[in-house]
């Protein structure tokens, strides 16, 4: 039975022959035919551009949403660090099953391994792509293309262009998609944003936008439709997402059935800037690279009021050091974070808000020279220096964890095709490749694999096969979500509560970072539980949405928005209260080894925990899609 | 914690393009010195909501200084008055106590006015898709590493890809030019051997859009790189005169 209703079609076969024998058996749709068919792609991040620049390349007539004025400011755009892929140019032993290995180990051992072998393996051709679009990568006085290393591998992987990896390839696909809308064969639709998935018949034949601009609900047919939204990390109101960044399209999507995977699974990053007051409006990234040469630090006294320089390192904790020796200051991402919050839990926390741990480079410094840390880091000390006005060549810096990238999103099977027929997801919006924790660099693998390489495949064993008749954006589906959309609009604007919309996003906000953040727990996840369903009956009575449907209207966006965060930050409490285990992002209080690191059960919870829409106010179903791991060894994570 | 500043604003309010706008006063009494300016300007808008107004729109969205979103005019420069930075990551700590702040949207023909602060930037995509980009289909490439190209050429091509689109250049020049937008995407893919093939037809089909769109011509006056939130340099202007010129005559 469960069988069938998640059927991730992953082809048999050897592990590294799967992707060719798969792609032998599927369908491929002719020159004329593909000329006939018309795909939505929803979102121009990595993943969306690529696709769309790729589909309209074979030939598909390609409409592009985005929310944005212009593809290129998708958020993919502000990833620094760099993008992996097996190319092994540092002939340092790395290698496809290499990479394959260390994503699902990354992972935490929660995702699929043929969909990452996969991965691993289109790696290189990302690389080879991105070259010949005049990518500006970095390079060795030689010509040839320079490498870096990434946190939690032993090889030199990581393909960057400066600290602008995010921005240089997505400027890459954002061209191939220029060109193509030059060429006539996509039509670029700006300022869009995607309210509503039309379902005929079973399967996805349109989207519903709303133009910002005008305030209209445009109807648009399709016959397949591709989600590449990116993730919700905005759930959490403070994140390193961009202001843009939302769930909707996804959360509309699951409402018309599609299944939410994996939505507990969030990754925290370490070292962010710190928070500094109220209006705080988003976060900061600060590169991984500088734990390479930071030391993490609090006071060991709680409440010490004494200036970083003051403090003798006698009464210093470097707590990293002390308690990973081996792995230092250098643990994982999740390891990092759950300290940094420990610290802070125990009032060691510094500056003016106390929610913040040191990054001290004074050691560094005295090591190398400043001018060496300057090369090393130049860039991010201006960054930092910039939004807190302090010298961290001088004081250490203040960082914080933060909200930045969801694992979790749509269930799609190998062909990224959800269980809705028709309906595909792409990069960050689905929930495949990286488990419950993903490694760095690889999320721009992800999303432009799947733009680039794989979809222009998979989606022709859909459109091959089903025969799909003619539709009109006249068909009763379009109207009765137009009126809904319509209703809900009207209420949003008419109730002029007393609340502001970012009142209630920074209170939904403050309980999803205080109980299903860094660190969970069965009686917080119940309040959270109580709390969210209270703050969204309350959101629909006191909400207050100013101006008119008309019109530009941000707060009417955010409005609608926000409805779907109190919704999906519901479920996301659900999925983490159901998984009685540690994995990865996930780090649930009550299941920790005695050394108070995240211990996973693989006997009762090796499984993605793929959830069904059952109607409002319903509890939504479980359904499992049990891992199976032949390739790789389950063990635990251990950074002592 | 300390009490912030007091700021009086001068904010530009237009309902649609069409619209007459004018600039309306409004004052903020605890700015803190931490904001950022985008964040100032969130707050005036929970303050005109509690007050039952219309928020002001602006546009922004990674707030770190890379999407190029963010726009504005801060006291009649583009971005505000910190060098290289963009308006999402300028700071209310280079603002003191009693200031007067004139907020005003990018200005120039090629950039309609939508709404307040929010311009049609499309003209940009539309000058990229001119040819801002290598002709090629996914597939075709050959290995990353079979392209060698010198560090000092792979480094002024990304110096020139810097670019984050954001119009500033236009706003800040007298005769509205896209000179340098359109230069720093040319020079790009002029240092490097995969923009050979179609170098000629880039130049002349990007400038002759840019024109198209209503930008005026360069006269060498600068201000575009005093503005330039990621420091593009005027020299890839006289690179993309150079290029025009060879691929007009070729």
């Amino acid at each position: 039975m469960n069988k069938k209703i998640l059927d991730s079609k992953i082809p048999d076969g050897p592990i590294e022959r799967k992707w060719d024998i798969h792609k032998n058996n599927i369908k491929v749709v002719s020159p004329a035919n593909k000329r006939k068919f018309n795909v939505l792609v929803v979102g121009t991040g990595l993943a969306g551009a690529s696709a769309a620049a790729s589909l309209a390349e074979l030939g598909y007539h390609v409409k592009t949403f985005c929310i944005q004025d212009s593809p290129r400011r998708a958020h993919s755009i502000a990833a620094q660090g760099g993008i992996n892929a097996a190319k092994n140019y540092q002939n340092d032993n790395d290698s496809v099953f290499r990479l394959f290995y260390d994503t699902v180990k990354g992972g935490d051992f929660r995702a699929r391994e043929a969909n990452v072998y996969r991965l691993a393996q289109l790696s290189t051709n990302i690389i080879d792509q991105c070259v010949a679009q005049g990518v500006p990568f970095a390079r060795e006085y030689g010509g040839l293309l320079s490498n870096r290393s990434f946190g939690g591998v032993l090889v030199s992987r990581t393909f960057y262009a400066r600290g602008q990896t995010g921005q240089q390839l997505l400027l890459g696909a954002y061209g191939s998609l220029m060109r193509q809308v030059d060429l006539g064969n996509v039509e670029l639709l700006a300022r869009r944003e995607m309210l509503d998935l039309i379902t005929i018949d079973g399967k996805a034949r349109g989207i519903l936008v709303r133009n910002l601009i005008s305030g209209e609900i445009e109807r648009y047919e399709g016959d397949a439709v591709l989600l590449c939204t990116g993730g919700y990390g905005n759930v959490y109101y403070l994140s390193t997402n961009a202001k843009n960044s939302n769930a909707t399209a996804a959360w509309r999507c699951y409402k018309k059935g599609a299944y939410f995977a994996n939505p507990c699974f969030t990754q925290i990053h370490p070292t962010c800037i710190p928070v500094s007051g109220d209006y705080q409006s988003k976060l900061t990234l600060m590169s991984e690279s500088l734990r390479n040469d930071g030391r993490v630090w609090v006071p060991k006294e709680p409440g010490d009021k004494r200036s970083a320089r003051d403090i003798p390192e006698s009464e210093r904790d470097y707590y990293l050091e002390r308690k990973y020796p081996s792995f230092g200051n250098l643990v994982p991402r999740d390891v990092a974070s759950r300290n940094a919050k420990y610290a802070c839990d125990e009032g060691k926390g510094v500056g003016e808000t106390k929610l913040a741990v040191y990054l001290d480079f004074a050691d560094a410094i005295k090591r190398l020279g400043e001018n060496t840390i300057r090369d090393r880091y130049g860039n991010l000390f201006e960054m930092y220096e910039r939004i807190t006005g302090e010298n961290p060549y001088q004081t250490p810096m203040r960082i914080y964890p933060a909200v930045h990238y969801t694992m979790g999103g749509l269930w799609v099977d190998y062909n990224l095709m959800s269980n809705i027929p028709g309906l595909f997801v792409l990069g960050e919006a689905n929930f495949s490749d990286h488990g419950a924790n993903r490694l760095g660099a690889s999320a721009l693998m992800q999303g432009l694999a799947d733009g680039y390489f794989i979809i222009p495949y998979t989606i022709g064993e859909y459109l091959g096969n089903e025969t799909l008749d003619a539709v009109s954006t006249d068909d009763a589906a379009f109207k009765e979500s137009e009126d809904k959309i319509k209703d809900d609009t009207k209420k949003l604007l008419s109730m002029k509560g007393k609340r502001s919309v970012t009142e209630f996003h920074r209170e939904l906000g403050l309980t999803m970072w205080d109980k299903v953040g860094m660190s969970r727990s069965e009686d917080g996840l119940k309040e959270a539980l109580k709390k969210i369903p209270d703050l969204k009956e309350e959101f629909w009575k006191n909400v207050n949405v100013p101006g008119s449907g008309e019109t530009l209207n941000k707060n009417l966006e955010f409005a609608g928005r926000m409805a779907d965060f109190l919704e999906l930050g519901e479920l996301m409490a659900l999925d983490a209260l159901d998984r009685k285990e540690s994995c990865g992002g996930h780090f649930r209080e009550e299941y920790q080894t005695p050394e108070g690191e995240a211990l996973r059960d693989d006997k009762n919870f090796a499984y993605s925990a793929v959830w069904e829409y059952q109607g409002e106010g319903k509890k939504p179903k479980l359904h499992k899609e049990n891992l199976e791991f032949e390739h790789v060894k389950l063990t635990q994570r251990s950074y002592k | 914690m300390a009490k912030g500043i007091k700021l009086h604003l001068k904010v530009w309010r237009q309902a649609g393009p069409n619209e007459k706008g004018s600039l309306q006063a409004y004052t903020l009494n605890d700015v803190s010195e931490h904001m950022s300016f985008l964040e100032m300007l969130d707050v005036l808008n929970e303050q005109i909501i509690q007050e039952g107004g219309e928020p002001v729109e602006f546009d922004n969205d990674c707030r770190e200084g890379i999407c190029g979103m963010c726009s504005l005019v801060i006291n009649g420069i583009a971005h505000g008055p910190q060098k290289r930075t963009a308006t999402c990551q300028l700071h209310m700590r280079h603002y003191k106590d009693g200031d007067t702040i004139t907020v005003e949207p990018f200005r120039a023909k090629g950039f309609p006015v939508i709404r307040d602060l929010v311009v049609d930037r499309s003209s940009f995509d539309r000058i990229i898709a001119a040819g801002g980009y290598v002709s090629m289909n996914a597939g075709n490439a050959p290995d990353g590493n079979a392209i060698p190209i010198s560090k000092e050429k792979a480094d002024l091509s990304m110096d020139a890809a810097s670019c984050i689109g954001c119009g500033a250049c236009v706003a800040a020049c007298p005769n509205a030019s896209a000179a340098l937008f359109v230069g720093a995407k040319i020079s790009q893919y002029s240092f490097l051997p995969q923009g050979e093939p179609e170098r000629d037809r880039r130049a002349v089909r990007m400038v002759e859009q840019m024109d198209e769109e209503g930008f005026g011509n360069c006269s060498n006056h600068g201000e575009c790189e005093a503005v330039c939130p990621k420091g593009i340099s005027i020299t890839n202007i006289a690179r993309m005169r150079r290029e025009y010129l060879k691929g007009v005559i070729s």
